[in-house]
């Protein structure tokens, strides 16, 4: 993973994976100075290196805590508050721990006219949760999600950075299962 | 048909050629293809030579607006007094939409050449492709592409030797529907929530970091190099006057075959969802279309002998948008449907605008009442006034968004609302 990334790409690296190393820090490593350094030399201003290094600290750490935010606040000369601020605005910047897998059922019109809301009832009858928790194991979050962009594919799931498509609530077992190999990475 | 998603028709795979090609990927594959030579073609032109092609070709903007691309980038200055940038929109995220996601995960170079001969013609000295964050695996093949560009001189100092740099950035997003909204994917790109600010000032008086801006979707750029290659009457030959060429055409819903399919413009829309698509399954009868994304008019099952160009649905009452077709054959209910719809727009709305956020909120909670039984016929009046009030009165266009499905289900399906009202009086008595 310490291989070094292109800076043209270093500041795009999909986030929404297991955590790596939640104990990390972000930028006393030699990989976090060298991140910080590769995504800063790509855009004219400081703040514009705030999204991708939220992405960052989540692709570490799962999510992202409010001592990941102060820390890149203070990286960027920015305000925690402000940091907060756009952090909370997207959807996919995990504000607490998520499963181990965080699984997104997309129920919008394509897959909602193709049973979405019956695969989404299915994984979470399956994992036992409800919409928008965590099992308590912290294995499984279950979520609705918008438009997964695979309406050809109807029903898209998404579970961590894998897109499962044309999923019937049937598949749904069989998906689950494949899960507790090992994990992906 | 080695790809599930290509049409038979050798006269339309221009952008989805080499789709289902794993070999394509890869520079080495690409340029077996072909690839990168309509580059070393432009970067021995000049900036307004290739404005002039592309302006001659007729080809419009992908995205949803159909803004004719040439003059887009006729607008940036031609004396730069600072940096231009170049903003490659590949944050696919309108319901029904799934065709730069296939673009860029089975030919990203193909974006990538086509986005440096735009920054050409546009004086950029830096391009960012901003893509949707969801979009893991396309993401893996698109870093992957940049780095070997970058590698082999297609991007960086000295593009293809000749002296001209230009340097080009993935970006990610999180997750904003809007930011697919050309001044809410700028916002984001600067490190803030991805809010639309007004316009004027367009992008090319200032945009992204203050510079002059333009922002592309993926799928116009990616018609760039073979236009550049070929001339501009190669790609007129294929659909009409006002909307010359092919698009991909992203068909879903209640479909025998669903999936993407490059056509020609102009085919009836008819011809689209029946003899392409083989209409919905099990022999069912169409009941609605939203042709261009849920951002459009529904047609209904009469209407669509309609022309599929920009202009042709524009005179049926809806819109070419994204080429989305999602088709509701008649199993399907308009209110749950309606109601799906909404409560996306609501979920998205950046919140600035009171119409916006309030109105979405509102036309959700209605709807999700009508479906459940209770609501009362004076409902169906507050949302044609909603409909009025949501209209043209904010920074962007989402609200309108969602007016558009709203009021020409109103209209055309009153009496899928008008059959749950009843339900629920019958109910109650």
């Amino acid at each position: 993973m310490s291989r070094r990334l292109h800076p043209a790409v270093a500041g795009a690296q999909p986030f929404q994976l297991a955590e790596r190393d939640p104990d990390a820090p972000l930028f006393g490593s030699e990989e976090g100075r060298e991140r910080l350094e590769a995504i800063l030399s790509r855009y004219p201003t400081r703040r514009a290196a705030l999204l991708p290094l939220l992405g960052y600290a989540q692709e570490l750490h799962g999510w992202i805590s409010t001592g990941d935010m102060e820390e890149i606040a203070e990286v960027l000369e920015l305000t925690p508050a402000y940091v907060w601020s756009v952090a909370s605005f997207y959807t996919m910047y995990n504000k607490h721990p998520a499963g181990r897998h965080m699984i997104q059922v997309c129920t919008n019109i394509s897959c909602h006219l193709n049973g979405a809301p019956r695969v989404l009832e299915e994984f979470l009858e399956q994992t036992g949760t409800v919409e928008g928790e965590t099992t308590e194991d912290g294995r499984f979050t279950v979520l609705e999600a918008e438009c997964l962009g695979a309406c050809g594919f109807a029903t898209a799931v998404q579970i961590n950075d894998a897109y499962h498509e044309n999923v019937t609530p049937e598949k749904v077992a069989e998906i689950l299962a494949s899960l507790d190999g090992p994990e992906s990475s | 048909m080695a790809y599930p998603y290509r049409d038979d028709r050798e006269t339309t795979t221009i952008l989805s050629r080499h789709m289902g090609e794993p070999e394509a990927r890869s520079l080495s594959g690409w340029l077996e293809r072909g690839g990168y030579e309509a580059l070393r073609k432009a970067v021995q032109m000049e900036p307004d030579e290739i404005t002039e092609v592309v302006k001659e070709s007729g080809l419009r903007g992908r995205g949803g607006a159909g803004f004719p691309t040439g003059m887009k980038w006729s607008f940036m200055p031609s004396e730069p007094s600072g940096p231009h940038y170049l903003c490659a929109n590949a944050d696919e995220s309108e319901p029904g939409a799934f065709k730069d996601r296939e673009i860029m995960r089975w030919t990203p170079h193909l974006l990538i050449e086509g986005c440096l001969i735009a920054a050409r013609a546009i004086r950029a000295e830096h391009v960012y492709i901003y893509v949707r964050g969801e979009f893991f695996p396309v993401i893996r093949v698109l870093n992957q592409a940049v780095v070997e560009a970058y590698e082999a001189g297609y991007i960086g100092e000295s593009v293809c030797d000749s002296g001209w740099g230009c340097d080009l950035t993935v970006h990610i997003g999180a997750g904003a529907y809007i930011a697919g909204e050309e001044t809410g994917l700028m916002s984001s790109l600067m490190g803030g929530r991805a809010e639309p600010w007004m316009k004027p000032p367009f992008p090319a008086q200032r945009g992204v970091f203050g510079a002059p801006t333009t922002v592309n979707n993926v799928e116009t750029l990616a018609s760039v190099p073979g236009i550049v290659m070929n001339g501009s009457a190669w790609y007129r030959q294929w659909g009409s006057e006002k909307s010359p060429g092919t698009k991909m055409w992203c068909c879903s819903g209640n479909l025998t075959k669903p999936g993407n399919y490059e056509l020609e413009l102009g085919l009836p829309l008819g011809e689209i969802i029946h003899d392409v698509c083989g209409g919905p399954p099990e022999g069912r009868k169409v009941k609605a279309v939203l042709p261009g994304g849920s951002s459009t008019a529904f047609l209904t099952a009469d209407e669509l002998d309609c022309v599929t160009t920009y202009e042709g649905l524009q005179e049926a009452g809806s819109a070419l948008g994204t080429a989305s077709p999602i088709v509701l054959d008649e199993t399907a209910e308009i209110v749950p449907a309606m109601r799906r719809i909404a409560q996306f727009y609501a979920h998205e709305s950046c919140g600035q605008c009171v119409q916006c956020r309030e109105g979405t909120a509102w036309i959700t909670k209605i709807l999700r009442r009508i479906e459940e039984g209770d609501g009362e016929p004076r409902d169906l009046d507050t949302l044609y006034d909603l409909c009025d009030q949501l209209t043209g009165r904010t920074i962007c266009v989402l609200a309108d968004s969602v007016v558009f499905p709203l009021r020409s289900s109103l209209d055309k399906f009153r009496h899928e609302y008008e059959a749950l009202m009843r339900r629920s009086a019958s109910v109650a008595t």
